[in-house]
């Protein structure tokens, strides 16, 4: 079976193609015919959308829907600050109000509701269109509405978790998916978000972190999954790779049967070009070391420059150093990994593994 | 509306340029000022003179205290601006960006304050 995301890999910039036995994306075939299909759907298309629109929860009569997606692009200007950006979107998209979006965040009320107010008097004062961008601002300005919705999503996704903006995340990914079908990474973005949802509750229990590995499956959200892998493929049919639609495929590659390692680690390759950052590194190297083995993890690991103070990487090293029996090490990793951890929850997850190390 | 674009840079950078080099940016601003004409958009526009030749004024208890120099120190300076009509904030930053300047040093946006219809 040819694989479509490989199909779609011929488009990108460098050469070679990432083997995909197993596919779980969508055939070649199916999706020459979604593409012959898009192509005749031109009415049908069109009273599809609006259908698909009105399915949309409708909590904020207030907006006309035709305006939203103007306005999105208003409230996600790239001259507003990126909290105002996320704040403004949740408050005039989402329809939240100010305590509500105020408690999401953890600032105190009149702080947000100060904030918010700047960011609609700037739009106003400043000029700032209320409009969908023309062609040639389109990419950069999506990239900052993706990021924005992005950020809503994950500030809901924890630990702790916060369901609303989970909730509010997916449905404006949803929104911009519907509005602007022929954006890739619009469903790119609306597959990664369900894909990770998905997976929200099995991620902690009793308060502390479940890796995927560990994770209990039957705890997943299978419709959900479902309907991920559905938004990457409506994504991927359209042949513009790009950082959400790659990141999507990797969350539903780890939602597969068997993980499938060594593709994981090929589209964390595709995507360290896309999008080069030392986070994206060390989740290569991770999926390097259950593809090729611990000892080529590490070394990909060690390589990486600029993320000592990220405590994911001394945990991540600690990992590969405790299974290749190399026990002095893997302490002092989990230790430094203990110093950084944000928050209690990860802390004690640390606390856990270096317990066990030590037993 | 009207927007104030201010040009800053780092003077030292434009000193360093050689005659060649600096025509060029010259020529560059001369194609945007006729752009900018020609398309009706242009209300001012100015290259300043170095910093060198600032002063500053400031009255206090009706005594005007001069001193030389800007009011704050920094490493860019306010080298020049333009008054120019625009729809929308993009439209300025459009502009903004075809500043030849805009390449090596940074330009604030400002939107102007408009007194028609208050009277004021």
């Amino acid at each position: 079976m040819q694989d479509a995301f490989v199909k779609a890999a011929e488009r990108w910039p460098r050469d070679g193609t990432p083997a995909s036995p197993g596919a779980w994306i969508v055939t070649t075939a199916r999706n020459a015919a979604i593409d012959r299909i898009r192509r005749e759907q031109t009415l049908a298309h069109k009273t599809e959308l609006l259908a698909r629109i009105a399915e949309l929860p409708d909590d904020e009569e207030a907006v006309i829907p035709d305006e939203r997606l103007e306005l999105i692009f208003a409230c996600c200007h790239p001259a507003l600050a990126a909290d105002a950006q996320v704040a403004l979107t949740l408050s005039l998209v989402g329809g939240l109000t100010t305590p509500e979006i105020a408690r999401a965040f953890i600032v105190p009320e009149p702080t947000l509701a100060q904030r918010l107010v700047r960011a609609k008097r700037k739009i106003r004062d400043a000029g700032i269109p209320l409009r969908v961008p023309p062609e040639h601002l389109l990419p950069e300005r999506l990239r900052t509405v993706f990021a924005a919705v992005y950020l809503v999503f994950n500030a809901g996704y924890g630990p702790p978790v916060r369901l609303e903006l989970c909730a509010e995340g997916i449905r404006l990914a949803l929104l911009l998916a519907t509005l602007m079908p022929d954006e890739a990474e619009a469903h790119g973005l609306h597959a990664l978000l369900l894909l990770q949802d998905a997976r929200r509750d099995a991620r902690v229990s009793d308060g502390r972190i479940v890796l995927l590995d560990d994770q209990d499956r039957s705890a997943w959200d299978w419709p959900e999954i479902e309907q991920g892998r559905a938004a990457l493929e409506r994504g991927l049919a359209l042949r513009m790779p790009g950082p959400y639609q790659l990141q999507a495929a990797i969350a539903a590659l780890h939602a597969e049967e068997t993980t499938d390692w060594r593709q994981i680690s090929l589209l964390y390759g595709r995507l360290a070009e896309l999008t080069p950052s030392p986070v994206v590194d060390l989740n290569r190297a991770v999926a390097v070391s259950m593809s090729e083995g611990l000892e080529e993890g590490l070394a990909l690991m060690d390589a990486i420059e600029r993320l000592d103070g990220y405590y994911l990487l001394h945990s991540a090293r600690a990992d590969l150093l405790r299974r290749l029996g190399r026990t002095g090490e893997s302490s002092a990793a989990y230790a430094r990994a203990l110093e950084l951890a944000p928050s209690d929850v990860e802390r004690d997850f640390l606390r856990g593994r270096l317990a066990e190390l030590e037993a | 509306m009207q927007y104030a674009l201010l040009i800053y840079g780092d003077e030292g950078g434009w000193d360093a340029l050689a005659d060649d080099e600096r025509g060029a940016v010259y020529s560059a601003y001369g194609a945007l000022n006729n752009d900018l004409r020609e398309q009706g958009k242009l209300v001012a526009g100015e290259e300043l003179q170095s910093i060198a030749t600032a002063t500053t004024v400031r009255v206090r208890d009706e005594e005007a205290l001069v001193s030389d120099g800007p009011f704050a120190e920094t490493k860019e300076a306010l080298g020049g601006f333009y008054l120019i009509e625009a729809e929308t904030l993009d439209e300025a930053i459009e502009w903004a960006s075809r500043i030849p300047s805009a390449k090596t040093g940074t330009i604030e946006i400002r939107p102007v304050v408009d007194h028609s219809g208050t009277g004021t």
